[in-house]
């Protein structure tokens, strides 16, 4: 099968070679493609050796295959003739055709050679007949020309003579602008032809007229009783009569005034936003809508006349400028004034709207003069309330505080201090909340001048975030300490339990409301630090320091309180006659329960702290160290007459390797630290007390009483109980040393009466 | 001293009371009284040689009770008074009066100082101030710079001015000031100023401070509050006649014009404790000491209210000074247990 196709394909092919060959076409191109034609066995290649194709197939086949070859070599030589045989056929019959076609065409020629000379001798004739017409018509059409020129110019002549009466008749009729138009008409022509006498009539006439035009003109001008419009009508006629341009500005702008003069005064009892509507709408529109007819006029207009080169534009400009600056610093003040007498914080959004509206409707301006300076007034202005605004909630802040500090001190007297305490913290955050919503709405998307530069930044760092927050915090250390200085000289006007919340709240601000208020002011106006702003830091270490402060203050005052008890208590007393202790001074046991009270007071805002480890059962352990061994062993030295310096050795000698205690320290924030701190100014101030007196006998066991009796109690409140016993001891020494006759009262007697109570 | 050892003088006994010997120009000289109920009370003269950075001193006994404040005359050299407390039969009283030192102590001492320590010889009593009316003298003041003839002693809530008369050997009341008001009132502690003539008088009592006028005695002007609590002591700037300080226990040093009353010019809180005692410079005006129960003693240099405004004064020499004092006193402290010292003049 397979061969049998190739074979057809491969006669196919030799078919249409051997035709190319016949009729000569170059295949050259082809063949070099094709290079196993050069096969001299490829029967259909160019190189074609029969002798070489005929060994080869007797070389290779056998006989059968030679025999198929054969015929079939023989069937395709069959095939190629006839093909041949049809081929030449067809050529000969298109040769046949051919030759009838030309014939044809030969004949229609010949034709249409004739038709064409027919139709130039046509031409000809009429061209001929042309020229005959238009030598005729030459004369007449040369008449008509100038007859037309005389009927024009007659019609011109018309226009003039009737000029005049046709100008009174506009002038009764008031049609000023079709008076000037045709008056503009002429007036070229009567200047051109003046020097002739009748056309000089007719010029005089009509400057007359036109006069008394323009005096009419001027006369409506003046009354300003017109409408905008009307006025705009009379200064563009003027303007084309040949008016003074900067006259009619002028007087444009005189009038333009008079109208806007009826600016709303502010009236205190409508509302802010009230106010800067109707100032909006009277003012600010009639004020563009004076600009634009202003600039049409003067500006537009004039530039595309010929005004346009004596320099009109400009001085127009100029003049519209300063009128509007005039105006505007009026319409400025009015607004500022009103603005000013919103002081009620209230409602900031009212007042937001109101600027917004404000600073929207100045846009406008903006837009009808590029150059003017009016909308960056405004928008000072604008920032100028904001400013203001923000002061006042600053203010408002401060008052709230200060509110909230007289009502926690009259809540003072309910032992609720934890309560008290995180109410005011959260009610003033809640303030400065609300104050920081409000002043948001200066920046808010939907208000046109929050994206002025002065918006995104300036104010939210410098009007925000410091005048206002910084402030505020600033403002609350600042009165804390002023609680201290005030009360300071006059002796406790504050109410100790109100210094210990104010330190308490000032202590949380340093930890954690500082922070949380900064970083939730920063969130909320996206705060970019231009410029340099307060540090948290900063505010928290002056929190802390204030709270410091407030504590010490306490500590101090409730020191003093203490120790007023003690000192009225050593002084007012005969220590020398004094009958034998028979318990304790109720004073000590007042001095104890203070403690106790503001031990608790203490608690309910401040940790425990550290104290330094106690012993087993520090009260009586430690006590009988104090009283027993020491003690005794100190007055049994001082005692022998002997060794009088023993005393003050053994003490000194202890002073020296004891620390030294600092009276009126710093205090640590916790519970303990300011019981230490209170503790020791009172015992110090005991202590200088007694140095201060004499003593008896029962004197010098009245102290031992007392002095054991705080020690029963006092130890537990401070962090280092030795500090105690060290100061008691002190005392105790001390009122030995200043006793006439020093007898020490048994231990055990001292630990019975105080145990009684 | 710039660069000398502090140097250290002990007592024996506990002391309250310190006074400079102004009438004495030539030598450093201060008179220390001491506090002791059992023994035999003193007063110790200590000579202070600066050429030589050393100490001398001579002991004389003040057999009369325990000394709680010294004053030295400002004319005689020998005289001084000294208020003390008595003790007999179980009751204290405090009483006031001026000695005289025995002529020869002098010349004793520097022949053989250990002789005199030994035996010390006693004070010549000269008179008594006091009266029936008026006891518990809290301090006895000298004219400054007056002839020695004239004294006030404060006692209770009375100002007493005495004229001391035939070698102040007599003293008579000239007249007084009471102090009137509600409660038990009790001047702590006076001054005399210098200034306007010495007529006048600072008075402290409880938290108050006031002035009076010598020649009419009644008060010129108070200040109320002047501290928070008591006001321990005054002192009057030698240079500027309306300016005063005081100290008192709210730890602070204030510094006043007595013409403006309401707001003191200045307010130090340096000491931790009660203040007890602040003196002027006498020469250089911006120092001042001040004494404290924190065991501390601070020279406080304050141009600012001084009559030589721009201090030219201040240098470095000053203020080692100031940390000598600090040394001295901190050492000295430790050495007489709990001595409060009256540095009154420290040229």
């Amino acid at each position: 099968m397979t061969s049998s196709y190739s074979l057809f394909l491969f006669k196919r092919h030799r078919v249409h070679g051997m035709l190319k060959l016949y009729y000569g076409l170059n295949e050259e191109g082809k063949a070099e493609e094709q290079p196993e034609s050069l096969d001299p066995c490829d029967i259909n290649g160019p190189h074609f050796d029969p002798e070489l194709f005929l060994n080869k197939l007797r070389r290779e086949c056998s006989l059968a295959e030679l025999m198929d070859q054969e015929t079939c070599m023989v069937k395709q030589i069959r095939s190629l003739d006839s093909d041949m045989q049809t081929l030449v056929y067809e050529n000969y019959n298109k040769f046949i055709s051919a030759t009838d076609t030309i014939r044809k065409m030969k004949n229609d020629f010949k034709k249409m050679e004739d038709e064409m000379d027919c139709l130039s001798a046509n031409m000809a004739a009429i061209t001929e007949f042309s020229a005959r017409i238009s030598g005729t018509l030459q004369d007449q059409h040369a008449q008509i020309t100038k007859l037309s020129g005389v009927h024009t110019l007659l019609r011109k002549l018309q226009f003039l003579f009737e000029l005049p009466a046709r100008l009174n008749k506009c002038l009764e009729l008031q049609a000023y602008a079709q008076a000037v138009r045709s008056h503009r008409r002429a007036r070229c022509v009567l200047q051109q032809y003046s020097h002739l006498p009748s056309f000089k009539g007719i010029q005089d006439d009509c400057h007359a007229i036109m006069d008394k035009l323009a005096q009419e003109l001027r006369q409506k001008f003046r009354d300003g009783g017109s409408s905008a419009k009307d006025l705009s009508e009379c200064v563009e006629l003027l303007l084309q009569l040949d008016e003074p341009a900067e006259e009619l500005c002028d007087k444009f702008l005189s009038h333009a005034q008079s109208r806007l003069d009826t600016i709303p005064s502010p009236t205190s009892n409508t509302d802010i936003l009230e106010f800067i509507d109707r100032g909006c709408n009277e003012f600010v529109s009639s004020l563009c809508l004076v600009i634009t007819s202003y600039q049409e006029l003067f500006i537009n207009h004039a530039q595309k006349g010929e005004l346009a080169s004596k320099n009109i534009p400009q001085m127009a400009n100029g003049k519209l400028n300063a009128f509007v600056d005039d105006l505007a610093a009026r319409y400025f003040s009015l607004v500022e004034r009103r603005i000013q007498e919103e002081k009620g914080v209230a409602d900031n959004s009212l007042l937001v709207r109101a600027l917004d509206r404000f600073h929207r409707r100045l846009q406008a301006v903006t837009k009808l003069l590029p150059g003017s300076a009016v909308p960056n007034q405004g928008t000072e202005i604008v920032i100028r309330a904001a400013t203001e605004r923000v002061k006042q909630y600053l203010s408002a802040l401060q008052s709230f505080y200060m509110d909230s500090l007289t009502d926690v001190r009259q809540a003072l007297a309910t032992p609720r201090l934890p309560e008290l305490l995180s109410s005011l913290s959260a009610s003033i955050l809640n303030q400065i909340k609300s104050v920081l919503a409000s002043v948001h709405l200066f920046t808010a998307k939907d208000i046109t001048f929050s994206n002025k530069p002065y918006f995104k930044g300036e104010f939210c760092s410098q009007g925000v975030r410091e005048s206002l927050v910084v402030s505020f915090i600033k403002f609350v250390c600042q009165s804390s300490r002023q609680f201290c200085e005030s009360a300071g000289d006059k002796g406790g006007s504050t109410p100790p339990a109100l210094l210990l919340l104010l330190s308490r709240l000032c202590l949380d601000y340093e930890t954690s409301t500082i922070s949380y208020i900064l970083t939730l002011t920063d969130e909320q106006f996206l705060v970019q630090h231009h410029s340099p702003v307060t540090p948290v830091t900063t505010l928290c270490a002056e929190a802390r320091e204030a709270a410091q402060k407030l504590l010490n203050h306490y500590v101090k005052v409730q020191g003093l309180i203490i120790s007023q008890m003690l000192r009225k208590s050593v002084e007012t007393r005969d220590w020398v006659n004094t009958i034998e202790p028979r318990n304790v001074r109720a004073v000590m046991k007042r001095v104890v329960e203070d403690t106790t009270s503001i031990d608790v007071q203490v608690g309910l805002l401040y940790e425990e702290g550290v104290r330094k480890a106690h012993s087993s059962d520090s009260s009586k352990r430690t006590f009988s160290v104090y009283s027993s061994s020491r003690q005794q062993a100190r007055y049994a030295a001082s005692y022998t007459p002997s060794a009088p310096m023993d005393t003050n050795l053994l003490s000194n000698i202890h002073k020296l390797f004891s620390e030294r205690i600092d009276i009126f320290s710093s205090v640590e924030f916790n519970k303990v630290s300011v019981m230490t701190g209170i503790i020791k100014i009172s015992l110090k101030t005991f202590l200088e007390c007694v140095r201060l007196r004499t003593f008896g006998r029962y004197g010098l066991q009245q102290i031992q009483v007392d002095c054991h009796y705080l020690q029963m109690y006092l130890w537990r409140f401070v962090s280092d109980e030795n500090l105690v016993h060290f100061m008691l001891d002190e005392i105790v020494g001390s009122s030995a040393h200043r006793c006439l006759d020093p007898a020490p009262m048994e231990q055990s007697v001292i630990e019975v009466i105080c145990e009684r109570g | 001293m710039e660069d000398d050892a502090p140097v250290i003088y002990g007592l024996e006994f506990q002391a309250r009371a310190l006074t400079a010997q102004t009438a004495e120009t030539d030598a450093i000289r201060f008179l220390v009284g001491t506090q002791s109920l059992k023994f035999d009370n003193q007063i110790h003269i200590i000579d202070f040689d600066d050429e030589n950075n050393i100490i001398n001193k001579n002991v004389l006994l003040h057999q009369a009770g325990e000394i709680w404040h010294i004053g030295a005359s400002p004319a005689d050299k020998a005289v001084l008074t000294t208020c003390y407390n008595k003790t007999s039969d179980s009751r204290v009283v405090s009483c006031a009066a001026v000695w005289r030192m025995p002529s020869d102590w002098e010349t004793g001492s520097h022949e053989s100082p250990d002789d005199s320590a030994h035996n010390p010889q006693t004070l010549e009593l000269l008179c008594h101030l006091d009266d029936s009316a008026h006891s518990n003298a809290a301090c006895v003041l000298w004219e400054p710079m007056g002839d020695g003839k004239r004294v006030i002693s404060l006692a209770d809530n009375h100002a007493l001015l005495w004229d001391l008369q035939e070698s102040s050997t007599q003293a008579t009341v000239s007249s007084t000031a009471t102090l009137e008001g509600k409660g038990q009132l009790k001047f702590t502690s006076g001054k005399w100023s210098p200034h306007h003539n010495c007529s006048q008088l600072a008075t402290a009592n409880d938290t108050a401070i006031r002035g009076w006028d010598l020649r009419t005695m009644s008060q010129i002007y108070c200040i109320e509050n002047a501290h928070g609590q008591l006001v321990r002591d005054l002192d009057f700037n030698p240079n500027r006649q309306y300016y005063l300080a005081s100290c008192g226990d709210d730890c602070k040093v204030k510094f006043w014009d007595v013409r403006n009353v309401q707001e003191p010019v200045k307010s130090l809180e340096e000491h931790s404790h009660w203040v007890w005692s602040v003196r002027y410079n006498h020469s250089h005006d911006q120092l001042v000491l001040t004494a404290s129960s924190d065991s501390r003693l601070i020279l406080s240099n304050m141009v600012s209210i001084s009559s030589e405004p721009f201090g030219h004064l201040v240098d470095d020499e000053e203020l080692s000074e100031g940390e000598d004092n600090h040394q001295e006193d901190n050492q000295s402290n430790k050495k007489k247990k709990k001595v409060l010292i009256n540095y009154s003049s420290f040229e």
